[in-house]
């Protein structure tokens, strides 16, 4: 098989509190077929043979719904590809003789680990805050006990199929986590479950947003666009609804 | 499939963010501290939500009364005058303009606060840049031009003041009727001035054509259908405003206005 | 082979009497804990997952001390969340006729004989409330439009069970225990480890005492004590390399408790998904799922002619074979996994497979278009096409399918008595990581149920028991050390050999190994065979591993090695495991034992029971026999011709 050949452009940092930089590496012979990780795996494997540290990334399931991956590709979170995660891109989006240049979830709270990798757990802290409904096991009536009307049960389901990923955060120019922040708010904002703790929760939730050290959101639309689970932008102006409501 | 490294060519290096974060210890984040209003981002956008909605309910008015130039300098005058006395002799004069005068003068300083302060927590939140230009996944540029276009308004308006409001700047002088201070303010030979005036309304335009819709969404008044309405009047009423504002010192550019 | 038959297991602890009132029974005869007490009893749970998640959440909210480990970044992240379909519930809020009792019945079936009675009624009894937690906790199932929970049949059940949130029930369910889990963590009563990996179980006294972990960012080896211990580390499907699992997912957890004293359960038995997405080629690193629903309208077929190699389009209709159709002429493209799973590699090995490598089958939704059109089509199983198109490349209107059966569950794991206690006192296994009440088969939809159940009701009843039984003194200092030691010591190894291959080669060779010779179809040469190339490959390993870094800070490369470390010794117990066990049932097919037709053959008077094997550093490893008493359920040879 004749693959491509491409230049990848890599930003590595030994730890969080070392300097990093770009280094290029050229790939040889790349299928059409890979994955843009398994694409990584095999320059990996290769460093590892030649001495060299393998580039560190996270990634887990592989198919696009444990929210682990995450890299910015070409200056877009996940890539160009819309509606996409890292591990999802596949290599015959790109062309022979390409130039990509990979780099980290760029923000203040989501500090670089090593290379590729960062540290989100500034968002199970925001959740930490309120995302959730509180029913000790045990405790719950029948599920039958309150009908939710379809429309909202699936527009909770529409924001509640956030991944928690932090491309949002990466693209933003702001830095800011509003969409995952607003994606939870609004999936359980929208379910009569959640009501009795509705204002709690958007109050605590945007409070902890801001203490992790996010950016104000200037209703950009970078995050959505580049959302692998296309939370929509609605969700935030919940977010401000619920949260204005609240005071 | 086979990969090399060119060592050697790494570009410049980029230092990591100062910010303590990486060190923390995981699970061991900032605590959440209970801010007031003002105090959170949300809160901070609200207020500059309501404060555009003032400036944005001026600025109708104001063209309005502008437009009032092509009937006639009679008229003009009039309603420059009516400003000033509307209301007497049940209150002083100048008062329900100087009410406008101080909350337009709030608005402006409170929108500029939070402005400031939002703009200086995202500098924070996002210190390191991408290497890669980031191209704009998202429509819109007006989107973009928000903060140094608020930079433009406010010198305009020190200019916009200091011209025909103050008229220190203005040939006709502080003692000249509102109208003659327009008509010469705008003079053919003025026309850098006019030019900087076009400038700053179509900044103006950028930055409302984002900003309404905006200001709903931040007010969390917005919602799935109502999107594509909502760019469209807002690009619409922006268009309309700065073309207002724009007519009056054209006409007296090209002399329909003398 | 090499092993030894040791004592059989006598008592499982589960309470007599009706089997409706076991669990009651049981659950009044657990000792309590005094409130006050509790938050001076220390728990770990290792793992994240529905079980883990749902277990740290409850056991918080009880008020003990909890410590919880996860490998990610997040709890949120557990390989729970991929799961798609739904998860069974016997609610009958449809009033076609389910109850516990049938769904109970159905499980054992399922599983074809080779699940405990008694753990399989409590499964289907807690099930009912785990959707009642489940939505209270706001968790987003699909509804009708009178606000009503929808329910779908799944997998060949003959009700309609499965409550499912679109495709991403998983995920849902995970997110209601993670956040529960998090609400927890606010409230200090659980601490919360991510990114931290269990190398080993600590055992003082004859207790599980606490568990040594590798902080994965810096490095560090810490010990963590407690008063017991709970593993709910997932499945080991990653022996195979290529499965449907996450990367990530590993055997070690179980397998260093195991080598501390935990009986292995069923290790041989594994599941193997009929519809995934086909290998495209060496790189290849995990495989993709595409939900098994697709079958209900799609026709699986391979050209009639070997090494046909014409598009599929160029095929005429007779010179293909539907081969489903053909052979199981009542059930079709919907029998059973196992049975689909085996008939696409039956015909591949014919050498009438399809695409790279000849190892796929055709699943044509030709028919369907035309029948119910195109948009008909789309609406149903858009986003399974799009997710196959991304993949692949191909447009599944235009092109039929292509889908290969891959590893995805495995029902075998620790053994655990009715309590979910192991053999070390103060082990508890929940989830996929013990061996489970799937038997030799799990049911889809079955184990979101199980993981739930376990943690969510089940667990925290029983671990109090124990605990009540304590306190159990000071941990041994000895034993610490002792467990440190080894941790270190399989790093500094690791690290040391420094030769020219790396430990995902080695990985990619063994998993080959063990799809080849203990995958669908298991032979006694197979398995001999596996067992000789696993002994050479891991000498091999420990001779020409290259690791690269040191062990102080995040060191992904050295993570992946020692896991597969242990999936050496695993692969070893599986083959063990199934070459002992000569029948073939459920997920194990023994090529000698099958009928006239090809189809699995019982041999209930032999096999009617747990192989718990125990761990020996030599001679073998001991095979003790848990006997299956079947009183409410008449065995019976599964088939669906
Ligand atoms: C693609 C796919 C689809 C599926 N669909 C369905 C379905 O529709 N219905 C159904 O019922 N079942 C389904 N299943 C099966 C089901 O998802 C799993 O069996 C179940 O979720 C397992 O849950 P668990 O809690 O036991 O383990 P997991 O969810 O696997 O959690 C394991 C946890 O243990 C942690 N861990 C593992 N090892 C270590 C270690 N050494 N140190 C520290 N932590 C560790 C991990 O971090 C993780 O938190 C599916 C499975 C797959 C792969
Ligand atoms: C004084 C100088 C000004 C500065 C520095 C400034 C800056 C900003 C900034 C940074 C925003 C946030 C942008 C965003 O939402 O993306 C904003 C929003 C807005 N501005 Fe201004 N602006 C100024 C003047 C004005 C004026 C004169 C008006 C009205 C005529 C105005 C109306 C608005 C409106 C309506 C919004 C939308 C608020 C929201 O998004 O919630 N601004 N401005
Ligand atoms: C071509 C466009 C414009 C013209 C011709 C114009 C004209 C004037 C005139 C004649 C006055 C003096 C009114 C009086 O004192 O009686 C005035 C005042 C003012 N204008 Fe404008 N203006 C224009 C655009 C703008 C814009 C775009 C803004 C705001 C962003 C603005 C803000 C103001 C303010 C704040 C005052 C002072 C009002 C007061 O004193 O209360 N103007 N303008
Ligand atoms: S909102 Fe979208 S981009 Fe942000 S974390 Fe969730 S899935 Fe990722
Ligand atoms: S990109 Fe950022 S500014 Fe708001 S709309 Fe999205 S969070
Ligand atoms: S690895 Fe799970 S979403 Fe990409």
């Amino acid at each position: 098989m004749s693959g491509m050949n491409l230049t990848l452009k890599v930003w590595r940092q030994k730890g969080p509190a070392d300097e990093g930089r770009m280094v290029t590496y050229h790939v040889e012979d790349v299928s059409p077929d890979m994955s843009f990780l398994e694409m990584l795996d095999v320059l990996n494997e290769r460093l590892i043979l030649e001495g060299d540290d393998p580039v560190a990334f996270d990634h887990d399931c592989r198919e696009g719904i444990c929210g682990m991956c995450g890299m910015v590709i070409n200056g877009v979170a996940h890539g160009e590809q819309r509606a996409t995660t890292t591990c999802q891109l596949h290599m015959r989006h790109f062309k022979d003789g390409d130039t990509i240049t990979i780099e980290p979830w760029r923000a203040a709270p989501f500090p670089v680990v090593k290379d590729l990798v960062v540290d989100r757990s500034a968002f199970d802290r925001i959740i930490q805050a309120g995302g959730f409904i509180s029913v000790p096991a045990g405790s719950a009536p029948d599920a039958h006990t309150i009908p939710v009307k379809k429309a909202d049960a699936d527009a909770a389901f529409d924001a509640a199929t956030c991944i928690g990923c932090g491309a949002c955060v990466a693209a933003c120019p702001n830095g800011s986590a509003s969409l995952f922040t607003a994606a939870k708010i609004t999936h359980l904002g929208l379910l009569p479950q959640g009501q009795p703790e509705r204002d709690s929760r958007a109050k605590a939730m945007v409070e902890q947003m801001d203490a992790e050290g996010f950016g104000g959101c200037t209703n950009t639309g970078e995050c959505t666009a580049v959302c692998p689970k296309g939370i929509p932008l609605e969700t935030i102006a919940r977010m401000n609804r619920d949260y204005l409501r609240a005071k | 499939m086979t990969a090399t490294i060119d060592r050697g060519s790494a570009t410049a290096p980029v230092l990591p963010p100062r910010s303590g974060g990486s060190q923390q210890k995981q699970n061991a984040g900032p605590a959440r501290e209970r801010r007031g209003f003002l105090g959170t981002s949300t809160g901070k956008k609200a207020v500059m939500a309501v404060t555009g909605a003032v400036m944005v309910l001026f600025l109708i008015l104001h063209v309005v009364g502008n437009l009032k130039v092509f009937s006639g300098a009679e008229s003009f005058n009039e309603y420059a005058h009516w400003l000033r006395h509307v209301g007497e002799p049940a209150v002083p004069g100048r008062t329900v303009l100087t009410l406008i005068e101080v909350v337009l003068l709030v608005s402006v300083v409170l929108h500029m606060w939070a402005a400031i302060s939002l703009t200086r927590r995202a500098r924070k939140a996002r210190p390191v840049k991408y290497a890669a230009r980031r191209k704009s996944q998202a429509s819109g540029y007006a989107t973009h031009t928000m903060r140094y276009g608020g930079v433009v308004i406010v010198l305009f308006l020190i200019w916009h003041l200091l011209d025909l409001t103050f008229a220190t700047v203005n040939p006709a002088g502080a003692a000249g009727l509102p109208y003659d201070r327009m008509v010469q303010g705008f003079a053919p030979e003025r026309w850098p001035v006019t030019l900087f005036y076009t400038l700053a309304l179509v900044m103006v335009g950028l930055h409302l054509r984002h900003g309404l819709w905006s200001a709903f969404q931040t007010l969390g008044l917005a919602s799935g259908k109502a999107y594509r309405p909502l760019k469209l009047a807002a690009a619409g009423l922006s268009a309309v405003l700065v073309l207002a504002f724009l007519s009056v010192p054209f006409a007296i550019l090209i002399g329909v206005v003398k | 082979m090499n092993y030894t038959v040791g004592e059989p297991i006598r008592d499982t602890k589960a309470p007599d009497g009706p089997i409706e009132e076991r669990w009651s029974k049981r659950r009044f005869a657990a000792k309590l804990v005094n409130p006050a007490n509790k938050r001076k009893l220390h728990v770990i749970v290792v793992g994240t997952g529905l079980a883990g998640g749902s277990a740290a959440a409850t056991l918080g909210e009880l008020g003990y001390n909890v410590t919880s480990f996860c490998y990610q970044d997040s709890p949120r992240r557990a390989h729970s969340i991929a799961a798609q379909g739904g998860i069974n519930a016997a609610k009958n809020y449809r009033g076609d006729g389910d109850s516990i009792y049938r769904l109970f019945y159905d499980t054992v079936k399922g599983g074809d004989f080779r699940a405990r009675e008694s753990n399989v009624y409590r499964l289907a009894e807690v099930s009912v409330n785990i959707i009642d937690q489940a939505v209270a906790q706001g968790v987003p199932f699909a509804r009708e439009y009178g606000g009503l929970l929808d329910t779908r049949s799944f997998g060949g059940a003959q009700v309609s069970r499965t409550f499912y949130a679109r495709g991403q029930t998983g995920q849902q369910l995970l997110l209601g225990a993670y956040q529960a889990l998090e609400r927890q963590v606010a409230a200090g009563t659980v601490k919360m480890h991510t990114r931290h990996e269990m190398l080993d179980l600590i055992v003082s006294d004859g207790r599980a005492r606490g568990v040594v972990v590798r902080d994965l960012i810096t490095g560090e080896i810490e010990t963590h004590l407690a008063d017991a211990v709970v593993l709910a580390t997932g499945g080991y499907g990653n022996v195979f390399y290529l499965s449907t699992n996450a990367k990530g997912c590993n055997t070690t957890a179980i397998w260093r408790a195991h080598r501390r004293g935990a009986y292995f359960g069923n290790p041989c038995y594994t599941q193997i998904h009929p519809t995934c997405i086909p290998v495209s080629g060496d790189y290849q690193s995990k495989l993709t799922l595409m939900s098994e629903s697709l079958r209900n309208d799609g026709r699986v077929w391979v050209p009639l002619r070997k090494g046909d190699d014409r598009a599929p389009g160029d095929i005429p209709e007779d010179e293909r074979d539907y081969y489903l159709e053909r052979i199981y002429p009542a059930f079709g493209n919907l029998v059973p996994r196992d049975i689909a799973s085996r008939a696409a590699k039956n015909v591949c090995d014919e050498g009438r497979g399809v695409g790279p490598g000849g190892l796929g089958v055709y699943l044509d939704f030709a028919d369907a278009i035309t029948r119910l059109g195109r948009d008909a089509v789309e609406k149903k199983y858009g986003n399974l096409f799009e997710m196959y198109e991304r993949i692949t490349g191909e447009n599944p209107y235009e092109v039929p399918m292509r889908i290969y059966p891959a590893v995805h569950y495995t029902m075998g794991g620790l053994w655990v008595d009715y309590d979910l206690q192991s053999t070390i006192p103060g082990l508890f296994v929940i989830g996929e990581a013990n061996f489970s009440d799937h038997g030799a088969n799990r049911l889809g939809a079955s184990a979101l149920m199980q993981g739930l159940a376990d943690g969510y009701f089940v667990l925290p009843t029983t671990i109090g028991d124990y605990l009540a039984g304590g306190p159990f003194g000071e941990v041994d200092q000895d034993a610490v050390d002792e467990a440190v030691g080894q941790v270190r010591g399989k790093i500094d190894r690791l690290l040391s050999v420094n030769g020219d291959r790396t430990a995902d080669s080695y990985h990619r060779e063994l998993g080959r190994v063990m799809w080849d010779y203990c995958g669908m179809e298991r032979t006694d040469e197979s398995l001999r065979k596996a067992l000789e190339r696993i002994s050479e490959l891991r000498a091999e390993f420990w001779q020409n591993v290259k690791v690269p870094g040191d062990g102080e800070g995040l060191n992904q490369a050295l993570e992946r090695a020692g896991r597969i470390a242990d999936f050496f010794d695993l692969a070893e117990l599986m083959c063990i495991d199934a070459l002992h066990r000569t029948e073939s049932c459920g997920g194990h097919f023994r090529a000698e034992s099958q009928d006239a037709d090809g189809e699995a053959l019982r041999d209930d008077e032999n096999f009617a029971y747990v192989a718990a094997w125990e761990y020996r550093p030599e001679g073998g490893p001991v095979l003790h026999k848990e006997e299956l008493k079947y009183e409410y359920v008449k065995m019976t040879q599964r088939s669906y011709k």
